[in-house]
């Protein structure tokens, strides 16, 4: 019996005790009224209905989730068993990879055996499939007839079935804020995990300091020694992502948010506010294109006119200037919220002084909202030092420590997207060091978080 | 003791330090309205841009191909057309041949290499045309192509001119482009098999996302306590919206490839890990939304006898809905955006036909536009640009209808 159809025939069953349980709960209840004893009455039918419902559904769908990691197991313990077994190959490997095929062959995924010992395990095999899969319907339908059956009994005029109902809707919304806790710890586990294992075979100082980097030649066998010193790709996401994008977005965000909030009428604040917006909802696959198409190429022939040398047609500048663009409107906002938070008074009070609005926004409204647009701009870094698609198309691969703008330099998220894609072997220092650079990542992106929030946050109970 | 004099406000001194402070208010104001209008600007040039390379990716040029089928080298029998018998039939090179007697010697740098499908499929379609000769309308080929829609080379615009003579150049809509997969040669693939797969994997996202994304949000905002174990869950959802897209690439790669073992390059995966990504923006969407329902509702509702379940299912959900599906909306147009993370789960390969299943190996549009944009082929410009337009498209919409929803069910109260 198949998995779909199970399911199907218990959420039939569902519907049939939902609908009988009701009705009987309607008539128990009703019969319990005609007596005049009102008290007597507790749940709507409907509650009754779910409890039932809920008890057919819920242990048989437990066990189903439960026979579909052991069946597996049981099914290959039994074909083992079976006489045609006993010419298995004992290594693990070629005896894995036959007792697959078998198992795709019984099952109808592939038409033909490439190996002939597997052919005579599929008839075990099928033979075992269809027993345990039999065993297992059958073992869920007299799971869901037990437990509606159980529930069923218990339907009383007074029984208190919204209570229990509730009960488990409240033990599922809890479960359900659990799972980011569970995300947040597998994210760290995981590359914990992977990153010591890289870290085992590289010493993390020659990582953290080291300034050669070239995985390839560690792939290639001339040792792990002075291949993966990390520095030139930390230098690179800064260049790109705390420089030369702040470079752009910080002035061009917050004289944006200047003019918005303080000069501009009504309308052009309603039209030009969600334009700029635009700007942080275009895919940043779509920046990439266009920063590797358009802008990096006439960045090259403008630093090759003004006799630049090593100009490349991959240079940080481009991937730095549409990275700027694309966070201007971060900057924007929070520079808006921040000066929004600064109190009206401390603004009357200085133009009722005499001064201009511009002295008045420079001198006054801006030190005020420091802390909040500081807060801001480092949220923005934050963003920026992990975004991915921009340096992979537009900024290079070569792990150059320069400070001209229109080299090449490389990213730890571009080395991450390098490393882990291409061929995949599990083991090697050249994938695991994508996970040490994900977790230095996470760490600094984490760290400039909780900073930048932290000083917004302060701020924001100064004016209170 | 100093007498005060009243400022002179005429004097000359006084007059110029004025005019250079309203001056320095002008200066101000034009550098405010000068990054408006350069941001907005850059937009505008990006937009411009992609719509002028893309445009022409929705056309394609065809060259209307006379076959005359008797006297051309095929060996096929009219009445027993089967795919093998075609398979078998050495269609590439015969088409080959018949365009050099149609269009000259050059013919193989005109035609399409896979032109032979369009001849293939025209005979399928109607087996009689073998007796007689057919007019078919095979595609272009690249070069040909560019030079028929904007800049080529020089001998492809002379071509151009030549054919455009014999009256058998045309340049109409590329339907194919819209129901066609990723191949090898740029004018005769798709986003169909991209987009279908966009479109499993944002199902995914959905079904896993929203569920948990509201119930989270109700659980912190209408039962949780304040205690330590809620700030932990506080904590974690805000630090999840704020960890790089690529890191939940890793976390899909390391948990649910190499530790769960689930299908590499599946829409199932790919869903699952946006899934991740999404479900803080829908918690903090729907915090807000849930927070915004006053409490005399609540209060109303405990007051004539519902219970706390009661009052949030019936009562706060429905009021707060609108203000969640915007927030799940936005989350889901980023979802929609999103290339990093399924590249790391190994979503970038070679697909040519659509994905059946969520299991099946997919490709999704950003990874799809990813992977045109580093063709070397010319004709994949236009195509990767208007496979960018299609997905613009999309956003806009999405963000469109979010917007819609948040001013005709918003509640003021």
């Amino acid at each position: 019996m198949t998995g779909p159809a199970i399911l199907l025939l218990l959420a039939g069953l569902g519907a049939i005790a939902w609908v009988s349980a009701r009705a009987r709960a309607l008539r128990l209840q009703t019969a319990a009224r005609a007596t005049g004893r009102r008290d007597a009455v507790h749940s709507l039918p409907g509650y009754h209905g779910w409890y039932v419902a809920l008890w057919t559904l819920v242990p048989a769908a437990i066990f189903l989730a439960i026979w579909a990691n052991v069946a597996p197991g049981l099914v290959t313990q039994s074909v083992l068993a079976d006489p045609a077994a006993q010419s298995l190959p004992v290594d693990a490997f070629s005896r894995s990879a036959i007792l697959g095929e078998a198992r795709a062959i019984a099952n109808g995924s592939q038409a033909g055996a490439f190996n002939p010992l597997s052919q005579g395990l599929v008839e075990p095999y099928a033979q075992a499939l269809n027993k345990y899969g039999i065993a297992g319907a059958v073992l869920a339908l007299v799971l869901a007839f037990a437990g509606g059956a159980f529930a069923f009994t218990r339907v009383r005029p007074d029984f208190r079935a919204r209570t229990r109902v509730e009960r488990l809707v409240m033990a599922s919304l809890l479960i359900a804020s659990l799972i980011a806790i569970i995300t947040t710890l597998g994210i760290v586990a995981s590359l914990l995990w992977e990153s010591f294992r890289f870290f085992s075979m590289v010493n993390p100082i020659d990582f953290l300091f080291g300034t050669k980097w070239s995985p390839q030649s560690a792939a290639m066998g001339y040792g792990n020694d002075d291949a993966f010193g990390a520095v030139p790709l930390f230098w690179g996401t800064i260049f790109i992502g705390a420089i030369i994008a702040m470079i752009v977005a910080i002035p061009l965000g917050l004289m944006s948010a200047i003019y918005l909030t303080q000069y501009a009428s009504p309308t052009v604040r309603k039209w030009m506010k969600p334009t700029l917006e635009m700007l942080a909802g275009v895919p940043t696959v779509v920046y990439g294109y266009f920063a590797a198409l358009t802008i990096a190429p006439a960045l090259r022939d403008f630093a090759v006119m003004i006799g630049i040398h090593g100009a490349s047609s991959e240079s940080a500048l481009a991937a730095g200037l549409v990275m700027g663009v694309m966070i201007i409107p971060f900057v924007s906002s929070m520079a808006d919220d921040s000066i929004a938070a600064v109190p009206q008074s401390m603004r009357d009070g200085s133009l009722a002084m005499g001064a201009t609005t511009s002295e008045t926004i420079t001198r006054v409204l801006i030190p005020a909202a420091l802390p909040g647009v500081v807060g801001g701009v480092l949220l923005a870094v934050s963003r920026a030092i992990g975004e991915t698609m921009i340096v992979v198309m537009a900024a290079g691969l070569a792990a150059n420590l320069t400070a001209n703008p229109f080299a090449s330099v490389t990213t730890v998220t571009t080395q991450i997207v390098q490393l882990l894609t291409g061929d995949q072997e599990f083991d090697s220092a050249k994938t695991l060091a994508a996970f040490a650079l994900g977790l230095v990542l996470f760490i600094v992106t984490l760290l400039l978080n909780i900073v930048a929030l932290r000083v917004v946050k302060k701020y924001r109970e100064a004016y209170d | 003791m100093s007498t005060r004099n009243p400022t002179d406000w005429k004097s000359e001194a006084m007059r110029k330090r004025i005019a250079g402070r309203y001056a320095a208010e002008r200066r101000f104001k034009f550098a405010g309205l000068f990054a408006v209008v350069l941001s907005a600007s850059f937009l505008a040039f990006l937009l411009v841009t992609m719509m002028g390379n893309g445009l022409r990716g929705f056309t394609r040029t065809e060259i209307a191909l006379k076959v005359d089928f008797p006297a051309s080298p095929l060996l096929l029998d009219p009445k027993a057309i089967t795919d093998e018998a075609l398979a078998n039939a050495n269609l590439p090179m015969v088409t080959g041949t018949v365009a050099k007697t149609a269009l000259g010697d050059k013919a193989d740098a005109l035609l399409s290499p896979t032109a032979w499908i369009n001849i293939r499929d025209a005979i399928k379609a109607d087996p009689t045309i073998l007796s007689r000769t057919a007019t078919i309308s095979v595609p272009a080929s690249t070069g040909l192509d560019l030079a028929a829609k904007s800049k080529g080379s020089p001998e492809m615009e002379a071509e151009v001119a030549r054919l455009k003579q014999q009256g058998v150049l045309s340049t109409g809509f590329n339907f194919g482009f819209l129901t066609a997969s990723d191949g090898t040669d740029p004018t005769q693939v798709g986003i169909w098999g991209a987009f279908k797969g966009s479109l499993l994997t944002m199902l995914v996202t959905l079904i896993l996302s929203f569920p948990v994304g509201v119930a989270t949000a109700l659980y912190l905002e209408e039962y949780a306590r304040k205690n330590w174990w809620t700030d932990i869950i506080e904590v974690s959802i805000n630090n999840l919206a704020a960890v790089p897209s690529i890191i939940f690439g890793l976390l899909g790669l390391s948990i649910f490839l190499n530790l769960a073992h689930l299908p590499r390059s599946a829409a199932l995966v790919g869903g699952m890990t946006l899934a991740l990504m999404t479900m803080p923006v829908i918690v903090i969407a729907g915090r807000n939304a849930i927070k915004s329902v006053p409490p005399s509702i609540r209060d109303a509702a405990l007051g004539i006898g519902a219970s706390p379940v009661q009052v949030v299912f019936q009562h706060v959900l429905p009021l707060a809905l609108p203000g969640i599906l915007t927030g799940t909306i936005i989350g889901m147009a980023r979802a929609l955006g999103e290339t990093a993370p399924l590249l790391m789960i190994g979503m970038r390969a070679f697909i040519a036909t659509p994905p059946g299943g969520i299991t099946d190996p997919a490709t999704v549009l950003p990874v799809q536009i990813f992977l045109w944009s580093d063709e070397v082929s010319k004709g994949f410009v236009e195509k990767t640009s208007a496979a960018i337009i299609v997905l613009l498209a999309f956003l806009l919409a999405m963000n469109g209808l979010a917007i819609y929803l948040r001013n005709k069910f918003e509640t003021r109260w």
